[in-house]
């Protein structure tokens, strides 16, 4: 029943959730993250249960956190305003517009962004940096994102995070699921990966 | 009409039962002629007014029934269309509302009720020259749209607010029998849309029409009726436009009526200045399902000085509300409408420094619903200083039981500080983190308070208690997933008769509660929703009203009356 958040709850479960999901070498359960606040989700989480649980999970939502449950008629929109807006999304997502969640590590919240609005990985670059006030630097094929202190990475169809500029963009932004630029440390982990 | 003939028809009025009492009191206490009452009284348009009047004496009583032309009925099953026939003769114009409020939220089964057409059939016998029928939160099925266009010859007016049941096919009979149609207002229904036919189903002839509302723009029809005051466009599609912009921009600026747009749908930056032509005289700005962002608002409304009410989505931000504040000081109504509101983890919108933002440019505002995920005690206490006018404040806050984000306190003083600023406050929603302390001030200082909406609140049956206490001028209370239970309830005993309604989901109240309040007060329908696979003995849907029908007989098997 108890449905209270801070934002700071918000920010260890969205970081939890990643920590899951990223490509790494390592045994499951050397976690070296916090534990989770047990307030929230009644129970504590091994790490690879997490990833089990967060690899079948369809709809992105922190179900890991039980008590954040959709509430029927909450918040309270006609559902004829809902579905006109949704309808507006999924047609422009078909249409128009490409839109994809972006995530930096780091960062609280999520933004989200059009991948028609760019023509290139430059472009596309440049929008990102600006939204987050970040630096992501250059890619290059020898090196990666090394030398900056972010690399972006993205979740393709198949479910796998890459690192954004492997592949043409063409190829890129129709594979493309969403977005997240992890601290360039991790993201050393993806590079040998691949 | 002859006078003699009209005193004539003043004794035959009178009841049958009381007639030596009435025609001795009417010569004691009212020495006017009927015809003059009858002219005085067909002034008062009010009917809050004209309730008062009838309860003076019988000759008034009998006076105002004859004179009344407009009969608002604000819950459907407090009355009967049989009743309402019998003591009103005359009436050309109904308002007539169905579903509890939480229905538009899904909370309510299909089926629930609220069907028209019961009220359609003893009206086409009783007031077949019926012009004019309002409707909220009904259940229309287009069989009775059909009857509706061609039962009654003269009607003028229709307007459809959150019903469902209908479908295009229904607005196809209105446009193509209502001969003298002046307004067609559909809007926020669950319609089917059949089809954008039926808008061709409008006469070339029809000169009548000055407002029209609905779902999917036609140029052409506005060029057809060029007195349109109201135009809601629906979708304002770039393939419409792309080929004749100039023409659109010459179709609205031939609007010379028009008061108001609305719509708008999928307007792209590049054919917004299309409406600025427009935008000058327009009163009331609908921008609710466009997704435009904070530039696009500030350049639409630099065009828009006259602006009094203004619907926007979140998506203009806080720099948008900011455009607001400057360029319309004459606002009174704004909501903002979350783009976004079932998804958890997306941050944007606006917060509580766009709401500040637009108090400081509109101290005029009375009327704000605003959604938005953070939100301060210090800031609503600042826009109440700004706005002391407010007359109804629905502030949503989409995290349920959210506290103040900086202090991390309840948002207990920030309605506080609106109750005891705002004396004129007439409906208010509250949400986040609130303890008792909150309802204790509404009780306390929210002395015009008439509608109050909460949800995830309270700490204990004293939050319900303090505002059943107080609140002298409470009418509808509305309640969900909030701590009270049967005391609580039991608190507005002698409350809910002057009331409309009470309704309350997922609290504390069980079935013995409602019960006892049934068996106490039987000139109230006590309703329980049965939620399938629930406990037998909580109440999980409680519905109170007071009505003069006694219990519903079109109730569906999930509804219990006690």
């Amino acid at each position: 029943m108890d449905r209270k958040r801070s934002s700071l709850n918000l920010f260890e479960d969205i970081d939890l959730n990643y920590k899951a999901t990223e490509l790494r070498l390592g045994l499951p359960g050397t976690d070296d993250q916090p534990e989770i606040k047990t307030s929230l989700s009644g129970n504590k989480r091994s790490s690879s249960e997490m990833e089990s649980s967060t690899c079948t999970d369809e709809n992105e939502s922190r179900s890991a956190s039980p008590t954040k449950e959709q509430v029927v008629g909450w918040p309270p929109v006609r559902s004829y305003r809902r579905n006109i807006v949704q309808g507006k999304k999924e047609s422009s997502e078909m249409g128009s517009g490409m839109y994809v969640k972006v995530s930096m590590d780091g960062a609280p919240y999520l933004r989200k962004v059009d991948l028609k609005m760019y023509r290139s990985y430059e472009e596309l670059m440049e929008g990102l940096q600006k939204m987050f006030k970040c630096i992501i630097g250059l890619y290059s094929e020898r090196e990666g994102y090394n030398g900056s202190q972010h690399a972006p990475t993205y979740e393709d169809k198949d479910g796998d995070w890459m690192l954004v500029g492997d592949v043409p963009w063409e190829m890129f932004i129709t594979s493309c699921k969403r977005l997240r630029i992890m601290k360039a440390s991790e993201a050393r982990g993806l590079d040998d990966s691949l | 009409m002859d006078p003699n003939q009209k005193r004539a028809k003043a004794v035959d009025r009178v009841d049958s039962v009381d007639t030596g009492a009435a025609s001795s009191e009417s010569t004691r206490m009212c020495p006017f002629p009927d015809e003059v009452l009858e002219r005085v009284l067909s002034l008062i348009g009010s009917h809050k007014d004209r309730s008062s009047v009838s309860l003076v004496c019988k000759d008034w009583y009998n006076a105002e029934r004859w004179s009344r032309r407009h009969v608002f009925i604000g819950n459907c099953y407090s009355v009967s269309p049989e009743i309402v026939a019998a003591r009103f003769p005359r009436i050309r114009s109904v308002t007539l509302k169905g579903k509890p409020r939480f229905s538009d939220f899904n909370l309510v089964p299909e089926d629930w009720g609220a069907d028209v057409h019961p009220w359609l059939s003893v009206f086409s016998t009783a007031y077949p020259f019926l012009e004019e029928l309002r409707l909220k939160r009904m259940a229309v099925s287009d069989e009775s749209l059909e009857f509706l266009a061609t039962n009654f010859q003269g009607f003028k007016a229709l307007s459809l607010l959150s019903c469902d049941g209908f479908s295009t096919d229904g607005l196809k009979a209105i446009a193509t029998n209502c001969k003298n149609l002046t307004e067609l207002d559909v809007q926020e229904n669950g319609i089917d849309d059949l089809g954008g036919h039926w808008l061709s189903c409008f006469p070339e002839s029809l000169s009548s029409l000055e407002i029209l509302n609905f779902a999917s723009l036609n140029s052409e029809l506005l060029l057809q009726a060029p007195q349109l005051m109201e135009l809601g466009t629906g979708t304002f599609m770039q393939e419409l436009v792309s080929g004749p912009v100039t023409e659109l921009k010459n179709t609205f600026s031939n609007c010379k009526h028009l008061v108001t747009l609305s719509g708008l749908w999928d307007a792209t930056p590049l054919y917004l200045p299309v409406i600025y032509p427009a935008c000058a005289r327009l009163t009331f700005l609908n921008l609710s399902y466009a997704t435009l962002r904070s530039i696009e608002l500030a350049n639409l409304l630099t065009h828009s000085k006259s602006l009094r009410r203004l619907w926007l989505l979140d998506t203009v931000g806080d720099k948008g509300l900011e455009a607001v504040g400057s360029c319309c000081p004459l606002l009174e109504e704004l909501r903002v409408f979350p783009a976004d509101p079932f998804d958890q983890e997306i941050f944007l919108g606006v917060t509580e420094s766009g709401f500040v933002s637009v108090s400081r440019g509109c101290p005029k505002l009375r009327y704000v619903l605003y959604f938005c995920r953070q939100m301060t005690n210090a800031a609503v206490a600042t826009i109440a200083q700004n706005c002391p006018d407010f007359t109804h404040f629905r502030l949503c806050i989409m995290n349920p039981g959210q506290p103040d984000y900086l202090t991390k306190e309840p948002m207990d003083e920030a309605f506080g500080a609106i109750v005891k600023t705002c004396t004129k406050l007439q409906r208010l929603a509250v949400s986040g983190l609130l303890t008792d302390r909150t309802f204790e001030y509404i009780g306390k200082y929210a002395k015009n308070l008439e509608t109050l909406s909460v949800a995830f609140a309270g700490s204990s049956d004293l939050g319900m208690e303090y505002v059943l206490g107080g609140c002298p001028k409470l009418r509808k209370l509305e309640i969900r997933d909030c701590p009270f239970g049967n005391a609580a309830l039991l608190s507005g005993l002698t409350k809910y008769e002057s009331m409309r309604s009470l309704w309350m989901s997922a609290c504390n109240v069980t079935m013995n509660g409602c019960r006892e309040l049934a068996k106490e007060k039987p000139r109230l329908n006590v309703e329980v929703m049965k939620d399938e696979g629930s406990d037998d003995s909580q109440a999980h849907k409680v519905y109170v009203y007071r009505t003069v029908a006694g219990p519903r007989r079109d109730a569906p098997p999930f509804v219990l009356t006690l």
